[in-house]
């Protein structure tokens, strides 16, 4: 008998488009659900939290929705978890974005906007917006199958500082270098966009589905 | 090492491509989800479509173009084009666009792109700035009764220097100048929380004689965000140049480009190979 297709639950808080995420990881192989209620998070395979926008109106809108507990619940029960850009974000401590806000604290660490100045003195352009490459390292079943260097699409001002040294399982050079992937346990999150990343985001998707179907 | 964007860009109007597509095979008119389709297939960085539409009913056809798009390519998709309000920006980001490009409304609600960097964040917001060349002697200053123009905040309105080249900030699709100096434009909404500017020279657009230069770096040098280059792009040494970093280039971050992709002559992977080959980080083509 043929598995059936694992599902994924997409969570809706307000924070922009979600169709391309659902539609990507739909190409994947995953039966993508877009979800809006605790409820419907708890029933999914695993969680996607995907997210373009300002992190205090997206932590905000977690929290009132009842949310925010819901995600941090599946993700200590042991429930996949893919962040995708805020969705890296949110995964921390706290943020600078227009005054502190806080995470979903399931990550130690910050997130602060890009400096206005390079290591190198020149001026930063902020956002940081288009492609570069991700170097991966660590070890994780969703970037095993993954080449050691690719290129995706980025589109933020802010990115986070990890706390724990071994979070950060991959690396890009913006002004020096910076986090752009995190992983521990079942939580994996990128600052990048591989809904948008054409056939270098396919990839990562197809590990992630494939990971989620091997834990189901 | 962030890598410089080659963005084709589509006039849409009713919900069709208005120039440029008829030379694709399979493609009719211009269904802009099967051109954004053709244009992902040559890995393009990212894709505009810029709405001439003028009603407002007829918005609603170009919400269903852009959702149809963002559920059939995966690569980043911006929307411009008759955007007045906060709402519309929303809508267009709900609806599936990536990025969304506001030009007339910031001129004159000169607000909204601070209130839209604080709503939504800036990373998604473009401001467009159509900017015509005039006299070195000319003096920008709005006019009380130009278009109902309001003096923007922080924009500058006259060149620091006499006899130094200049730029007049143009709104309605060119044709309605603002006395605005585009320079000190984009220097305004770059501190109000625009994340990039799109910068079209109205002098160039659509004659293929390559980018006005001048323009590009005057503005690229004078703020902090990433820039991206528009009008009058014709091959693939224009975008070159508008991309280079060295004194006498445009300095940008990105290239538009329309009429050189309208004619099934060239590709964008085919431009992206002589980029390479003449030097430009571009993202290697497929």
């Amino acid at each position: 008998m043929a598995a059936s297709p694992p599902s994924v639950a997409v969570v809706d808080y307000g924070a922009g488009n979600l169709r391309s995420v659902t539609k990507a990881l739909e190409r994947s192989g995953a039966r993508a659900e877009v979800v809006a209620d605790p409820e419907g998070l708890r029933a999914a395979d695993a969680v996607v939290l995907p997210g373009a926008g300002a992190f205090a109106d997206a932590a905000r809108s977690l929290r009132d929705k009842g949310l925010a507990d819901a995600i941090v619940e599946s993700v200590q029960a042991g429930t996949p978890y893919l962040g995708l850009c805020l969705g890296l974000q949110l995964l921390f401590d706290e943020s600078d974005e227009h005054g502190v806000t806080r995470g979903l604290g399931m990550l130690p660490g910050r997130v602060e906007r890009f400096p206005e100045k390079a290591a190198d003195g020149e001026v930063l352009r902020v956002p940081h917006i288009g492609w570069n490459a991700v170097r991966f390292c660590g070890e994780h079943p969703v970037l095993e199958r993954l080449p050691d260097e690719e290129c995706f699409y980025f589109v933020h001002s802010y990115r986070a500082i990890p706390a724990r040294e071994g979070d950060t399982v991959g690396w890009t050079s913006y002004g020096g270098d910076f986090t752009s992937a995190v992983a521990r346990g079942n939580v994996v999150a990128v600052q990048f966009h591989p809904e948008k990343s054409q056939s270098a985001g396919k990839k990562l998707l197809d590990a992630f589905v494939g990971w989620v179907a091997s834990c189901a | 090492m962030l890598l410089k964007r080659i963005i084709p860009c589509l006039d849409v109007a009713n919900g069709r491509v208005v120039k440029g597509v008829q030379y694709v095979d399979h493609v009719d008119a211009g269904d802009p989800v099967e051109v954004a389709q053709m244009y992902d297939e040559q890995e393009a960085d990212e894709i505009t479509f810029l709405d001439i539409t003028a009603s407002h009913e007829e918005r609603r056809i170009l919400f269903d173009v852009v959702t149809r798009t963002a559920e059939s390519v995966f690569m980043p998709l911006t929307v411009g084009g008759g955007v007045r309000g906060l709402q519309d920006v929303r809508d267009l980001l709900n609806a599936g666009a990536d990025k969304v490009s506001i030009m007339t409304a910031a001129v004159h609600d000169p607000d909204l792109v601070g209130d839209a960097a604080v709503k939504i964040g800036s990373a998604n917001l473009v401001v467009a700035i159509d900017a015509r060349r005039i006299a070195e002697d000319a003096v920008l200053v709005p006019s009380e009764h130009g278009g109902g123009v309001e003096r923007p905040r922080g924009a500058s309105l006259a060149p620091v220097e006499p006899g130094q080249s200049k730029w007049e900030v143009c709104t309605h699709g060119g044709r309605r100048p603002t006395g605005i100096d585009a320079v000190g434009w984009a220097r305004a909404m770059a501190e109000a929380g625009a994340g990039e500017i799109l910068l079209t020279s109205m002098d160039r657009d659509g004659t293929k004689r390559g980018y006005d230069l001048e323009i590009l770096r005057a503005v690229t040098d004078a703020i902090p965000i990433p820039v991206i280059a528009s009008g009058g792009g014709g091959s693939a040494e224009d975008l070159a140049a508008a991309l280079s970093d060295a004194p006498e280039g445009g300095h940008c971050q990105a290239a538009l480009a329309a009429s050189i992709f309208h004619f099934k002559e060239t590709t964008v992977s085919e431009v992206k190979r002589k980029l390479l080959a003449l030097g430009v980080p571009v993202r290697a083509p497929c």
